[in-house]
């Protein structure tokens, strides 16, 4: 697909830093690094990422998001990538999982802890969980069972009690220790 | 390629050899090659010289890190950890310098035949482990014992005065050499005439302590590349829907307002070819879209026009299967198949103090992957090269030969790690989708099924219903049982002899044959053209759900506690003959059994508020118990406590086999608590996970408490093992727990209809 290298490099650092919808197309705010969309408008944010800027991290779940597996941050907030349209994301900053460890490669607690807890099953859906467990860390640093029980995840391989202990290992700051 | 000597393999098997090269860069390579028993081995000047086409499984290089192959597809078993620790662990290698590459399919042309470099590859069957510990032990022995050779020769020590450690020869004077460092040299010494020894299991290092997964950082990170996350150039986005009847056809089909959205590029239709079994073609006719991303195709899917009619299958509903089953163990037909007859069943029940019976009915269930199925191919004149999700890459191989008509080594299969099997993807028909279209196409193809076809179009594990009789005689035993089971066996349409179609549905050796004197175990089969395949854990998941579920039955009956019910069946340790030379340790499964009442405090059994409930099983030299502590609030079920005890012998990563046990038991509770496939009119009535919910993190236990025996015998697989006894120990703590006997799955919606 041609057109995918020919967008990327002409596209990133839209020009005037000025976020929102220029002439040209949509500026978006992707880990940090602007983007302009020129295509589909309603082009979901999900098969943006997947297809254009082949940050496959976030996963294809389902026709609405339903297992978690697409779970994105926008403004912060866990949102399924595949109910936004791209139009709809003009100006607001949104991180995937590929956004979650520092520029220097430092991992975010929660993924240091879902490696410590080897809180992976085929690890398929894990983004999704990580996205889910940043975004509720956000909201609430030390959750409590409940708290975690309200997580909209599915996983058929049996990873939620690993997953359970990483947030809490994660919430406590023992992310990364023995 | 260097000069090698010619006696540079080692005989493993009357068709595998230890196979030694070296590359270009001075590296060690120790890898199994498969042989006709009259050849001699492959001289190693006809071997390519990279790491895929060597059958290779480890190399040294000369900085030393080291490269180990992972033979089996991982689909979350954690079989691309554990299988190249068995090889560094006899090798003596640094973990910290190992990285594991997917192998892939292996295969090379015998004379227009595949020959395949790595032996059987499979993954999620509970078979990768067992496997390799017969063979892939011997590739890290060979590559050591090399490696010694090379320093004795450079440090004048003889061989059997050094030692190995994490990387390093060392002398007994304490002078140390790295692999790295000895690893030209290593690939220029002639193998021994037989196998070096294995290590003494006293000096493992690596095997029995806890390892992460080897993908856990590029899996936290979003850099894990599973088939769908690939990408190939111009490879066209395929996208499909399937016709609701799998016997059903085309009848309309307008294509305009699809073909005009920007970047649709084309409709193809497909259809399955007759006579092909289940798993290799296309399932169910169908129209794709292929367009230049997703999206495009996406909502050009959305505007086809299409009509279907239903075949024959249309009329037949899930409902109807399930009276059917039930009218058959009503009467006295004889069974399709009389599995196993011990004693005198009819005999035994003329002398029965007492008599129960019980009828179990479980419902049809899909697979409901992670990662759907999907298909990378390139298809070139005298090439195909695909990257496919699978379980089992030779038979993706066999699909994509039919089809292209390619000679066996032209078909390179890749299988990056997978997101989920549970048995779906040991069938290739998305493999026979993605070949068609691309040949339609004359382009690369990337195939990808939309959530609801993994509902609606699958290889469904068939319902069943169990009729248990048991007889009771006045000293108090177990003296009869008859087990009769109806289901539509998920081996039919699949070239399978029909005397061997019931052994998807039963073991004639599953508990508790043997153990009572007079058993017997009928089955009977139902036609229906819903397609059905392997699923996880079958047949033991629903036979131990109604054995289980019935001990307990049996022992409420008599008024006794299911453990020792349990314990009075089992009998005293010892090594009950199962057939072809397996046996059956009632020491072991005892075990097992007590191991998790003594956790849950089971002698709290009739006094605790809350339900308490106790299952065991066996499965491939395996054993497992559960016991569960659950509680009702109201109409909701608290499962409270979780404990899992498994004896798998020896135990290669303990933090891969609690994963999977602790895995495996959410997916039998999650299983068992709420989703069933139901159809009527020959169309699956399920399309989301709204329709088929998987268990949230609320309906689950927080923890699963899992005890491993500490054993030494030869490794067993464990990727189900913890399946079958979850749901029946469950079912039987809610008895407990609520009075109520749950005889009919899913487990929710029978407690709601009956409290």
């Amino acid at each position: 697909m041609a057109y995918v290298q020919a967008q990327i490099p002409s596209s990133k650092h839209a020009g005037n830093g000025v976020p929102g919808k220029t002439a040209d197309g949509i500026d978006l705010l992707i880990n940090g690094e602007h983007y302009l969309h020129t295509g589909d408008p309603q082009m979901p944010l999900l098969w943006y990422l997947r297809d254009i800027l082949r940050l496959t991290g976030t996963k294809y779940g389902g026709e609405h998001g339903e297992n978690g597996a697409d779970l994105v941050l926008i403004d912060g907030k866990a949102a399924s990538a595949i109910n936004q349209a791209v139009s709809a994301l003009a100006g607001k900053p949104v991180i995937t999982v590929e956004g979650l460890a520092a520029n220097d490669g430092t991992l975010h607690p929660l993924q240091q802890a879902f490696i410590d807890e080897d809180a992976i099953g085929c690890g398929y859906c894990t983004p999704g969980w990580l996205i889910a467990g940043v975004d509720l860390l956000r909201r609430k640093p030390r959750p409590d069972d409940d708290d975690i029980d309200q997580l909209p995840n599915l996983c058929r391989c049996g990873c939620q009690t690993r997953v359970r202990r990483a947030i809490k290992r994660a919430a406590a700051g023992k992310a990364g220790q023995p | 390629m260097s000069g090698r000597q010619p006696n540079d393999s080692i005989r493993l098997s009357r068709r595998r050899f230890l196979q030694v090269l070296a590359t270009t860069g001075g590296a060690l390579m120790v890898g199994i090659r498969m042989a006709e028993a009259t050849d001699a081995p492959l001289p190693p000047a006809l071997l390519g010289d990279t790491f895929y086409d060597l059958g290779a499984y480890v190399r040294i290089d000369v900085d030393g890190n080291v490269l180990i192959g992972a033979r089996d597809p991982d689909t979350g078993t954690g079989v691309a950890t554990a299988l190249p620790r068995i090889i560094a662990d006899e090798l003596d290698a640094d973990w910290n310098r190992v990285s594991v590459l997917p192998l892939g399919l292996g295969v090379s042309d015998n004379n227009g035949q595949p020959q395949w470099t790595y032996g059987h590859q499979v993954g999620g069957t509970g078979s990768s482990i067992p496997a390799a510990w017969r063979d892939l032990r011997q590739v890290g022995a060979v590559a050591r014992w090399l490696l010694l050779q090379a320093a004795a020769r450079r440090l004048g020590v003889p061989a059997n005065r050094l030692r190995c450690e994490s990387g390093t020869v060392i002398t007994p004077d304490g002078r140390r050499v790295t692999y790295g460092s000895l690893a030209t040299d290593a690939s220029q010494i002639a193998l021994p005439g037989s196998l070096p020894a294995l290590k003494n299991p006293a000096s493992y290092q690596l095997i029995g302590q806890p390892c992460g997964d080897v993908d856990a950082h590029d899996i936290v990170t979003g850099l894990a590349r599973y088939a769908i996350d690939q990408h190939d150039g111009d490879a066209l986005v395929a996208v499909l829907v399937h016709c609701p009847w799998p016997d059903g056809n085309l009848v309309r089909v307008d294509t305009t307002d699809a073909l005009a959205i920007k970047g649709v590029i084309k409709v193809v239709q497909l259809k399955p070819e007759p006579g092909q079994p289940w798993g290799s073609t296309v399932i169910a006719p169908a129209v794709a879209v292929l367009a230049e991303n997703t999206w495009a195709a996406l909502r050009g899917r959305a505007a086809l026009k299409l009509e279907w009619k239903p075949g024959a299958s249309g009329n037949q509903s899930s409902n109807e299967l399930e009276q059917q089953a039930l009218a058959v163990l009503g009467g006295q037909a004889e069974p399709t198949r009389r599995v196993r007859d011990d004693g005198n069943f009819d005999a035994a029940g003329k002398k029965a103090a007492r008599r129960l019976g019980a009828t179990y009915i479980q419902p049809w269930q899909a697979h409901v992957t992670a990662e759907p199925m999907n298909c990378l191919v390139r298809l070139d004149k005298d090439r195909a090269s695909l990257v496919v999700p699978t379980q089992a890459p030779q038979k993706a191989w066999a699909v994509v030969q039919r089809l292209t008509g390619l000679a066996p080594a032209q078909i390179d299969i890749r299988v990056p790690r997978v997101g989920g099997g549970y048995g779906r993807r040991l069938d290739h028909d998305f493999v026979a989708e993605a070949v068609m279209l691309s040949m339609a196409v004359n382009k690369p193809v990337q195939l990808l099924w939309t959530r609801e076809q993994e509902f609606t179009h699958d290889y469904y594990r068939p319902g069943c219903v169990h009729q248990l009789t048991a007889i009771i005689d006045r000293k108090r035993q177990l003296t009869g049982w008859n087990q009769r089971m109806v289901s539509a066996s998920a081996l039919a349409m699949r070239g399978v002899a029909d005397d061997r179609l019931w052994t998807s549905e039963l073991q004639a050796e599953q508990l508790p044959a043997g153990l009572i004197p007079n058993y017997r175990s009928d089955w009977y089969a139902q036609a229906t053209a819903m397609p059905r395949g392997p699923h996880r854990g079958m047949p033991h998941v629903t036979n131990a759900f109604a054995v289980e579920s019935f001990i307990d039955e049996v022992a409420h009956l008599m008024r006794e506690d299911p453990l020792k019910t349990r314990l009075r069946v089992l009998g005293k340790p010892r090594q009950l003959p199962l057939g072809d030379h397996r046996m059956l340790d009632i020491g072991r499964l005892r075990n097992v059994l007590q191991l998790v009442a003594d956790r849950i405090e089971w002698k709290n059994w009739l006094r605790t508020v809350n339900g308490l409930g106790i299952a065991c099983w066996h499965v491939d030299g395996a054993y497992v118990a559960h016991a569960i502590e659950a509680a009702m609030q109201g109409e909701k079920l608290i499962i409270q406590r979780v404990v899992c005890a498994v004896d798998v012998g020896r135990v290669i990563n303990p933090l891969g086999l609690e994963g999977q046990v602790a895995g495996a038991t959410l997916d039998a509770l999650s299983t068992a608590l709420n989703p069933a496939i139901t159809f009527r009119n020959g169309q699956v009535q399920q399309h989301s996970y709204k329709d088929y919910p998987l268990a949230s993190m609320a309906q689950l236990p927080n923890d699963v408490e899992v005890i491993t025996v500490p054993g030494e015998r030869t490794p067993s697989g464990a990727s189900f093992l913890a399946m079958p006894t979850a749901a029946p120990a469950l079912a039987n703590a809610v008895f407990r727990a609520s009075a109520v006997r749950v005889r009919r799955l899913p487990l929710m919606k029978e407690l709601l209809r009956l409290l």
